[in-house]
């Protein structure tokens, strides 16, 4: 079965998942955290027919304080850089016990959840171990904003170039973070597995669709959502949907799929909005000037072509 | 397959995973431990084993998967050595945390650095804080038959925690011996299916691994250690079982010939049945001594080990691992404390012995008798077999 044929079935305004949060209330995220908007989002579209596994982190620890939990499905955390091992041990059990006769009669989704850090650094072996070995109901869902959060705001391979963190601050001799932001959803197709995303909680209908698409692909899933932290970015807790938004129609965070190795942008972005807009409301680009601004959006835009080049070289039919 | 054969312990210790029906195996090559792993790998392929082997990319990504695999409700078997173990050590830790019932065999080589391929007990030492059950097995038969027994302990809903089956590398490993196979239908006597009493279940959600805040972390410890002593009753029942199953009988800590010794040397793994050797020569010789060997070593089992000792003048203890740094050894360091509040009073002497697969030998034995006969208040461990 090709990642494009998955069946599922589509979130829309209409059949909006009604009742309940399936993130439950409670938790101790910051005022207007995205990454927990994201998250609530992503449980939204998965229900609760299927075993999370947490890497440590910001989402992992606002809502796992003993004895309360936000997860009404099976949870479990092990540490931080491992989400995807686990998450392999569980497939693994799911799948042989249902054989043997002891499990659900079922397809059971595994769904590992790390956040940038757990994901692009530490745990970026243990990813690629399950990539490639091709576990049948594996989901891998980044949720990146962009440094450590949970430690304090601490720079990670996926923090952009220029951003200000604590361990890449702007200082007499530093203009912040020196490093380009690495390219995690490309690492992930580069594994050759059915299916990649990106994905923003700005577009939540594109976000949960995506989320239901790579729970019901067979084979390894992998989904990177944007996920707008105003306390570490210095920004007000009101914009982080507005910088998500933003963030896409600038081509610096472009939502697309890789679909059986196939490319398709969701929200092409041929007009881009300014760059500046989108830094203007962060603290953490604060120190940049019109040229650090206009160096970036070369990158930007010439790492945006290739992916027109993709998605049209390599189109989903 | 059962019956009395001539095998390779590495493979005897597959078969026993094999007859126990294991679900999930996890496990990533080190030398001495790779030839268990290989044989399962083996088993799975010829559809021997009705399990998924998961061909990790690291130590640390076995002990992961295995915690996953464990606390989806799957009976759960890794092997590491040495550098392995090191690597895999964070987890380590996390699994008697979650209270999953893993079975590891560790084949027990030497730590790094110097890089070394030989046995001595460095790699598992460094694990011995972590919470989990830990066995040393002498022989081929045992270590088939601890396997087995493993499981049982371990899954038991009284203990709920991860065991360890240590063996010697190459010594054992690497080794033909004559092993007694089990058959099918006594092994599922022994070994009822592994029923969790809280797993990861889409009908019964639980959260697992949930963090505690001071006001708990404390409680949620001492619970972890509470159940770890208590374990002890569970292994002593199992061994029962086992001998009323199998016929042959296991005991937290073994002796020979130590009724009346008057020193006593008290060791671990394989090197006891060289100990053995060494200790009929001597008593031709007339020198009143004897063997202790721990085969449980976590829990500690403080009962069964005082009262091996009670008659002794002299207690030679036997160390594999340094404590970089102490005068003492592990289990040195473990036999003084418990004697030293139990009103016995030997005269305690500590040996480091056998380190990085330097051959343990009979004449090695008979040294450290004299010595524990002859020195007092010996402040240090002594090196024994080491060239100046
Ligand atoms: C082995 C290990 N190293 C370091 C840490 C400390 N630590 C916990 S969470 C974290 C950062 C998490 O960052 P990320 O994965 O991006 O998640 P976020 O909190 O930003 O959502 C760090 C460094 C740890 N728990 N374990
Ligand atoms: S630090 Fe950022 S990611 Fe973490 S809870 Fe607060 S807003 Fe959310
Ligand atoms: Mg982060």
């Amino acid at each position: 079965m090709r990642a494009f044929e998955a069946p599922f079935e589509r979130v829309t305004n209409r059949n909006f998942p009604k009742g309940p949060e399936v993130l439950a209330p409670g938790h101790g995220a910051c005022q207007g955290c995205g990454e927990a908007l994201a998250l609530r989002l992503v449980l939204k579209a998965l229900g609760t027919e299927f075993i999370a596994v947490s890497a440590t982190g910001c989402m992992e620890v606002c809502t796992s304080r003993f004895p309360n939990t936000s997860w009404q499905m099976p949870w479990i955390h092990v540490a931080f850089e491992n989400a995807a091992a686990v998450a392999s041990g569980v497939e693994a059990a799911t799948r042989v016990l249902k054989r043997k006769g002891r499990g659900h009669d079922q397809r059971i989704p595994v769904v590992a959840l790390a956040g940038d850090g757990g994901t692009a650094d530490i745990g970026l072996q243990a990813l690629s171990g399950a990539l490639e070995r091709f576990h049948e109901n594996f989901v891998y869902v980044c949720l990146d904003n962009e440094a450590y959060m949970n430690t304090g705001f601490q720079r990670s391979s996926a923090t952009p170039f220029r951003a200000s963190t604590t361990t890449s601050p702007v200082g007499a001799c530093s203009k912040g973070q020196h490093t380009w932001k690495k390219n995690m959803p490309a690492i992930a197709a580069a594994h050759g597995i059915p299916y990649v995303a990106t994905a923003s909680p700005a577009f939540h209908l594109d976000l949960m669709n995506k989320i239901r698409r790579a729970a019901a692909v067979e084979g390894p899933a992998y989904v990177h959502v944007f996920s707008p932290c105003p306390t570490g970015w210095l920004m007000k807790p009101e914009l982080a949907v507005e910088s998500a938004r933003l963030a896409v129609s600038s081509r610096i965070f472009p939502l697309y799929e890789v679909l059986d190795g196939s490319y398709r942008i969701n929200r092409p972005a041929p007009n881009p909005t300014p760059l500046a807009d989108y830094f203007r409301a962060q603290g953490r680009y604060r120190h940049l000037t019109e040229d650090d601004v206009a160096f970036i959006a070369r990158r930007v835009n010439s790492d945006y072509e290739r992916l027109v080049d993709l998605a049209e070289r390599r189109p989903v039919s | 397959m059962a019956g009395r054969l001539a095998m390779d312990v590495s493979v005897a210790v597959a078969e026993a995973v094999r007859l126990a029906n294991a679900d999930v195996i996890a496990a990533y090559p080190i030398t001495p431990q790779t030839r268990i792993v290989e044989r399962l790998a083996e088993l799975v392929a010829n559809g021997q084993l009705d399990a998924d082997y998961i061909p990790v990319e690291s130590e640390h990504s076995a002990m992961s998967s295995s915690i996953g695999a464990a606390a989806a409700g799957a009976r759960t078997f890794t092997a590491t050595s040495s550098q392995g173990l090191a690597l895999m050590n964070e987890m380590v830790y996390v699994a008697p945390g979650l209270r999953v019932p893993i079975v590891m065999v560790v084949a027990n080589r030497a730590i790094s650095a110097p890089i070394a391929l030989g046995n001595d007990h460095s790699d598992i030492m460094s694990v011995r804080d972590s919470g989990w059950l830990s066995f040393f097995a002498e022989n081929g038969q045992e270590a088939l038959d601890l396997t087995l027994a493993a499981f049982r302990i371990a899954e038991d809903p009284e203990v709920s925690l991860p065991v360890c089956l240590s063996l010697d590398g190459f010594i054992l490993t690497h080794i033909t011996e004559p092993v007694l196979m089990p058959d099918q239908t006594e092994v599922d006597r022994f070994l009822p299916p592994f029923k969790p009493s809280v797993q990861l279940d889409i009908k019964d959600p639980i959260s697992m691994g949930l963090w505690a805040p001071p006001d708990v972390y404390a409680e949620a410890r001492k619970a972890m250690a509470l159940a770890l002593f208590s374990a002890k009753k569970t292994v002593v029942k199992a061994f029962d079982e086992f001998n009323r199953i199998f016929g042959r009988r296991y005991r937290p800590v073994e002796t020979y010939r130590q009724e009346d010794a008057e020193t006593v040397i008290i060791s671990m793994g394989s090197i006891s049945e060289t100990a053995m050797t060494a200790v009929d020569e001597m008593r031709d010789l007339g020198h009143k001594v004897g063997l202790v060997r721990l085969r449980l070593w976590r829990p500690f089992p403080e009962e069964e080990l005082l009262a091996a000792l009670a008659g002794a003048k002299n207690v030679a203890v036997v160390d594999r691992h340094l404590i970089l740094g102490c005068g003492s050894g592990p289990v040195g360091l473990e036999v003084k404390s418990l004697v030293c509040n139990s009103g016995l009073r030997p005269n305690i002497t500590n040996f480091f012995l056998g380190l990085g697969g330097r051959d343990v030998t009979r004449a090695n034995f008979k040294y450290i008798r004299e010595r524990a006969a002859g020195v007092r208040n010996q402040l240090r461990a002594e090196f024994v077999g080491v060239y100046e």
